[in-house]
């Protein structure tokens, strides 16, 4: 079962989030417009949220999809923290990806806490829509 | 004149004939490799410039030589000939130990300045302990809390030899003030001090985003650091205006110089709202600039800026003092120029702008490091980047001649355009009632979103080339670059300092520095900076004193328009 079958005509909803206090907000800001120009729902938190104002915008926002995006070194712990709070909610459902200035020998560490895909500077926004809409509404589904 | 106009009007004739018989036939047979060719702004570069496109143009008015009005071609007579640039590397990581080491290394390595990256609680006022941000200490920059890192930050340092840039935004004014007391209990006088706070807080709302406190109270905070530098440490540049950060985050070279001069402007013109005459501050006010790929946009964008500021001190503000008129520059390489993908091309990225720069005529200069679209850099990689700049100092002679580009059809008609165009966004922004306006309308972070936007738009349809990243793609790159990691226990070492410190300073004094702050802050033009001073020479901390302001003038509320 999916939950697109639920809903086949609700638009995906994301949640782009930057963590903790780095303000480089740039490459967020692009994601997010281009994810809404492929016709996404998209709710943008602004700099400053720590991980439960996070979360709070995944639960009440009802998201299909948190893209968390961190240039300042910290994705490690704000991921970490991020993943055990949307499982100890329930919302281990939602797709969660994370972007910036992301070390590759980082993915794995990563994955263990719960991110589900990595991208790193340069990718194509296209290449992040294909994978959301590939994605969405089918995590942890067979 | 008559004679200028005579001469243009025959090249224009010339040019058309040559474009008839020449260009249009070459055309035929090879076509433009583009349809259009444009700078990074965008505007349209032609296929030759001639005496025609200088007709508006006065070597006399609008050049002159090197060391004066309108000082196009530099702030100094003999530029490079005699100093050469200051090499700057910016560097902090970890505790103060750790950037006091790396400094230590980088002036072994030949660097000629310093200059200081602070941990995100340090430059937004937490402090190492605070319950949330305490995981971001020392990652992106060095850990301060109290005077007592400072000195061990600057330890060993001759602090009236080498120049020191701090960059810091909204806690600049306590981190000044700790620059201050570490030399003064070091018995070194403020007036021997060299240096810059970064300190302009105007683009961060529109940039970078490292914002506390609302815009109003924060440039009267910079007023107040301005006014302190000019009576206590009259050397040091208590504020560097920058186009960098709102480069970096998508702007135009246009609307960095725009945008950067209105910032500028606006601190002048609330300094002389309470006033303070701008010749007491103009002259220690400097600039720091983003040079990005589009080589000859980026010198040009120096020289234009050069004659814009001018301009602007001498006939806006009413500058006498031909030491206002100066525009003295850092700039640094573009740091979101770098790819992550083939990162041993940001080598030569990186030295084609710093040539740039220094063809621009910068006064100091940082070019970063191959790795940092990844990281902060590792030594061996920042070790090339001060290496890129001696050789472009020792090996390729361009730093033996003032101004090269001066008179280059192309180059010229570039400065006049970037004045030109920057000029009208500056009387934009004026139209809507000056910056701070421009910040809290949303109007100036619009413009660089947008920017940014169609950026990406070009470089996803293919339209803009990024070698490594959208064309000659290694297909399964491998990552072979050893990557700075942050250093373990960094965190729990800075709290248990921090928990010394406040077990050892007299914390009566502490409680009475930070009330008479309390105190002084709702009026905005009563200069904070001695009270400041008073408690950071208490051990009082960068968090408590910007907490006690928080408290007066509240937050500023970041956006979540994308």
């Amino acid at each position: 079962m999916t939950a697109g079958a639920e809903r086949p005509e609700a638009p995906l909803k994301v949640v782009v989030a930057k963590p903790g206090l780095d303000g480089h907000d740039r490459g967020a800001k692009v994601v997010a417009r281009a994810l809404r120009d492929s016709g996404m729902e998209v709710v943008y938190t602004g700099i400053y949220q720590t991980p439960e104002s996070i979360l709070r915008a995944v639960v009440q926002e009802d998201a299909d999809v948190l893209g968390l995006s961190s240039l300042s070194g910290a994705h490690l712990e704000y991921a970490k923290e991020l993943g055990e709070l949307l499982r100890a909610n329930d919302r281990a459902d939602v797709l969660f990806i994370v972007g910036g200035t992301v070390p590759p020998e980082d993915a794995e560490a990563l994955n263990d806490y719960g991110v589900h895909a990595v991208f790193g500077p340069g990718t194509p926004t296209g290449e992040l829509v294909d994978y959301i809409k590939a994605n969405a509404r089918r995590v942890g589904s067979a | 004149m008559d004679a200028m106009n005579e001469d243009a009007r025959q090249w224009d004739e010339r040019v058309e004939a040559w474009e008839h018989e020449r260009v249009s036939a070459d055309y035929e047979r090879v076509p433009r490799r583009k349809k259009e060719f444009t700078t990074l702004s965008g505007a349209p570069v032609k296929d030759i410039y001639t005496p025609a496109d200088l007709r508006h143009f006065s070597p006399g008015a609008d050049l002159g030589l090197p060391g004066e009005y309108p000082y196009t071609r530099g702030v100094h007579a003999t530029m490079y000939r005699g100093r050469p640039w200051t090499i700057r590397q910016v560097a902090g990581f970890g505790q103060a130990e750790d950037t006091n080491n790396r400094y230590k290394y980088l002036l072994k390595t030949g660097q000629t300045g310093l200059s200081t990256d602070f941990d995100l609680p340090t430059l937004l006022g937490y402090d190492s302990d605070h319950e949330v941000y305490r995981r971001e200490v020392g990652r992106i920059g060095v850990a301060i809390d109290t005077v007592v890192d400072m000195h061990a930050l600057f330890d060993g340092i001759p602090l009236d030899e080498i120049s020191t840039s701090l960059t810091i935004n909204p806690s600049a004014a306590v981190l000044l003030a700790m620059y201050r007391v570490v030399a003064d209990e070091r018995g070194i006088p403020g007036h021997a001090l060299n240096g810059t706070t970064q300190n302009d807080i105007l683009k961060e709302y529109i940039a970078q985003n490292e914002f506390i406190f609302p815009p109003l109270p924060s440039v009267e905070l910079v007023v107040d650091t301005m006014e302190y530098g000019a009576d206590v440490m009259p050397r040091f540049n208590p504020l560097n205006v920058c186009g960098y950060h709102i480069r970096d985050a998508g702007a135009t070279a246009v609307e960095e110089v725009g945008l950067t001069m209105s910032n500028a402007l606006c601190y002048l013109e609330h300094a002389a709202a309470r006033g303070i005459d701008p010749d007491r501050l103009a002259p220690r006010v400097s600039f720091f600039w983003d040079v990005h790929n589009n080589f000859f946009e980026e010198a040009a964008k120096l020289r234009a800026a050069r004659r814009m500021w001018a301009r602007l001190t001498r006939d806006r503000l009413g500058c006498k003092d031909p030491k206002s008129w100066l525009m003295r520059a850092h700039c640094q390489t573009a740091g979101v120029s770098l790819t992550a993908q083939q990162p041993y091309n940001n080598v030569a990225r990186t030295a084609i702008q710093a040539l740039a720069a220094i063809l621009g005529g910068t006064q100091s200069l940082h070019t970063n490091s191959l790795d940092e679209a990844l990281s902060i850099p590792s030594e061996s990689a920042i070790k090339i980047a001060v290496r890129t700049q001696q050789i472009i100092l020792h090996e390729t002679g361009v730093a033996d001649v003032v101004d090269p580009l001066g008179g280059s059809y192309y180059v010229e008609s570039l400065t006049s355009q970037i004045e030109q165009e920057a000029l009208e966004l500056i009387e934009r922004i004026d139209g809507i009632g000056g910056m701070i306006e421009a910040v809290e309308s949303g109007y100036a972070g619009q413009l660089i979103a947008d920017s940014a936007w169609e950026q990406q738009v070009k470089v996803e349809s293919n339209e803009s080339i990024v070698v490594g990243v959208n064309d000659y793609v290694d297909e399964n790159e491998t990552q072979d670059l050893e990557i700075d990691r942050p250093i373990p226990g960094v965190m729990e070492r800075q709290m248990e300092r921090l928990a010394e410190v406040k077990r050892s300073r007299e914390q009566r004094r502490v409680i009475a520095t930070l009330r008479a702050i309390e105190k002084a802050a709702p009026d905005l033009h009563h200069n904070l900076m001695p009270l400041i001073e008073d408690a950071v020479r208490a051990r009082a901390t960068v968090g408590e004193i910007c907490d006690v302001l928080r408290g007066v003038w509240g937050h500023h509320q970041p956006s979540t328009v994308f």
